[in-house]
């Protein structure tokens, strides 16, 4: 099947149909995902849920591009992406995708402000100054404009996922996907984070895919998509 | 700053333990390079240094005569008398001044001395020594040899001055037991003559300070009976390297037996070349270790940087961009080592060189002897450089190779 491919500016942020990926090899070798279809519009957020090794993250990290299908076509912001070499993807993650991995994974060397600014760097658009200063605006956002330049160790487990997201939404991309947000949180520092997602992606108009464990969160999401056994049921 | 060399310095700083161990291994592979050079170094080019400042880069001994290949018996007969291919020597120079004139219009010929040389005894007031007289003009063989500087007691006027004055090699002075202004006796040729200490000198080559007596010329072509020639012609040139092929020239305009100073000193210049050799391997050794503790630190920083990789990965930063940010690492503890190890190889190369050290053999000197040779610190650095990039590449690249996804996932190899 192939997809009807909408404008830069369409509806859809991201659009997948029938991926399938095998992970593993030899007789270990296991087929994760069976023909999986999903498209995330701009300003929504979904959840994927659905009990462990359904398939849940290997969706999320072939949606963002860090991982190869074995079959179907993926297309981000229009654009068919699924067979591009490893240059075009990369540059594709830099522009359209944000990243919130479950166990902060910020570079703990730098400081908040730091790690905000890094894809920023990466892309090189604005000028050093506007990058603190968006940087600045970003971690003011996510409530932690006091800490900007407290490295990685020193901030607690939420204000690390907290810089993440602030990391995530440096670039503006079109699409933020979320393996686990909230899975290291407790549950206040987990509404925290929630709302801060959602809100800063529904004001900026970005299409929001989360995995998650969390029946609650998952039920404040505009859209529940459940798999199981590497399908959505 | 880029964003690579940003993270790099970061991930420098972070693991300073490893990385100050991979920086002290480079600084001692780069200090011990250049010490190793400048010592091997100095000896060698202190001994080709008195050797050409005592006999010349070159000598013009013996005239070449050809030979027949072969003699055929006349009347049609096929006897033959068979002989080898080659050249006759006939010793010394008959014609020097002859030889002198041409050698002159040579390029790179900075000065030319005719020598007469003769076995001889010296008597002084105490005992007899053999020695050997070397008949000179002083003029023309200042031109060919450090003869000025070598003199130590006395002056070079004095021998200018009077034709009965003689330079004396410092041993044989002490042996006889004379001093400048000591009259002594000259036995050669079933002649005897009276000399006096005009002054003494000392090259440092044992050899020549204990058998070596320098006469005026005429006076020695008058006590060993040779009124005409010379043994041989020294010359001394403005770039000695080139002394092989000046040499080869010279021989086939001239048809005489020219030797360049390497086939004179063959035999040290080899000693010399087998410790160049073993002091490579020396030093290649501190510098491989330098570049396996670069490579062991850089290995190591990327299995403790998986995570860091696929996050830069996952933001937009591209596979080259962690090859860069790995082997700007290396670069930086490079450029700190480089610079850190030629101070250091610098202050041990001084401190070496304050080391007493007496020889007093093939050359003199009260110290260990180095060289002071950019060329070392250039090679040394050269040397690390290439290493510690070569063993750097290999975790960069394996950094670089690795799938953000499967990081994420954790099935990372």
């Amino acid at each position: 099947m192939s997809l009807p491919m909408p404008s830069l500016q369409g509806e859809f942020a991201l659009r997948c149909s029938n991926l399938h990926r095998y992970l593993g090899q030899g007789e270990g070798r296991v087929h994760v995902l069976r023909g999986v279809s999903f498209e995330a519009r701009r300003g929504q957020v979904y959840a994927i849920v659905g009990p462990s090794g359904c398939g849940k993250s290997t969706l999320l990290y072939l949606l963002g591009l860090l991982d190869r299908p074995d079959g179907g076509e993926l297309a981000i912001n229009g654009q068919l992406m699924s067979n591009d070499d490893d240059a075009a993807r990369t540059a594709a993650r830099c522009e359209h995708i944000g990243f919130v991995f479950q166990f902060h994974f910020l570079m703990l060397e730098f400081s908040a402000l730091e790690n905000v600014m890094m894809p920023m760097r990466k892309r090189g658009v604005l000028s050093a100054a506007a990058m603190a200063d968006r940087a600045h605006a970003l971690l003011d956002s996510v409530g932690l404009g006091a800490k900007t330049h407290r490295l990685g160790t020193q901030l607690s487990g939420g204000e690390q996922q907290r810089v993440a997201i602030a990391r995530a939404l440096a670039n503006e991309p079109a699409i933020l996907l979320a393996d686990e947000p909230t899975g290291n949180l407790d549950v206040r520092n987990s509404g925290m984070v929630f709302d801060l997602l959602t809100r800063l992606a529904k004001e900026n108009g970005q299409a929001v895919v989360l995995v998650t464990h969390n029946p609650e969160i998952a039920q404040r999401c505009d859209v529940t998509r459940p798999m199981r056994d590497g399908l959505f049921v | 700053m880029s964003p690579n060399l940003r993270i790099a310095f970061r991930f420098l700083t972070a693991k300073k333990r490893a990385m100050l161990m991979s920086l002290a291994c480079t600084i001692l592979g780069v200090g011990l390079f250049i010490v190793t050079q400048a010592t091997t170094s100095g000896f060698q080019e202190f001994f080709i240094a008195t050797m050409l400042g005592t006999d010349g880069a070159m000598r013009i001994e013996d005239r070449l005569q050809d030979t027949m290949r072969s003699m055929e018996a006349a009347g049609g007969s096929e006897f033959q008398i068979l002989q080898r291919d080659g050249v006759k020597y006939i010793e010394g120079v008959e014609e020097p001044s002859l030889i002198m004139n041409a050698l002159r219009d040579f390029s790179g010929v900075t000065g030319v001395s005719q020598v007469l040389r003769g076995n001889a005894q010296l008597t002084s007031a105490l005992k007899t020594e053999d020695a050997q007289v070397f008949g000179i003009n002083l003029d023309d063989h200042l031109m060919v040899s450090d003869l000025e500087h070598h003199v130590v007691v006395g002056s070079l006027a004095k021998f200018r001055e009077s034709p009965s004055g003689a330079l004396v090699g410092r041993v044989i002075a002490d042996r006889l037991q004379l001093a400048v202004n000591d009259w002594f006796v000259v036995h050669a040729r079933g002649q005897s003559r009276r000399f006096r200490v005009a002054a003494i000198y000392e090259t440092g080559v044992r050899d020549i300070d204990k058998t070596r007596v320098y006469l005026d010329l005429s006076q020695a072509r008058s006590l060993l009976r040779r009124p005409t020639g010379a043994t041989f012609v020294q010359i001394s040139l403005a770039d000695p390297t080139r002394a092989p092929a000046v040499a080869r020239h010279m021989q086939e305009i001239l048809r005489h037996s020219v030797k360049p100073w390497q086939e004179r000193e063959k035999a040290w210049l080899t000693v010399f070349r087998a410790l160049s050799i073993s002091s490579g391997i020396t030093v290649t050794v501190f510098t491989l270790i330098a570049s396996l503790a670069m490579f062991n630190t850089l290995a190591m920083v990327v299995l403790e940087k998986t995570k860091d990789i696929a996050i830069l990965r996952s933001m937009g930063y591209e596979r080259r961009d962690i090859t860069r940010i790995f082997l700007w690492q290396a670069a930086i503890v490079l450029l700190i080592g480089a610079v850190l190890g030629a101070l250091f190889g610098a202050l041990v190369t001084y401190g070496v060189s304050r080391v007493p050290l007496p020889i007093n053999t093939i050359f003199k000197t009260e110290t260990f002897i180095v060289s002071w040779n950019v060329w070392h610190y250039a090679q040394a650095i050269t040397t690390a450089v290439v290493m510690v990039m070569i063993a750097s590449i290999i975790p960069a690249r394996r950094a670089a190779r690795l799938e953000p996804g499967d990081i994420v996932r954790g099935t990372a190899q």
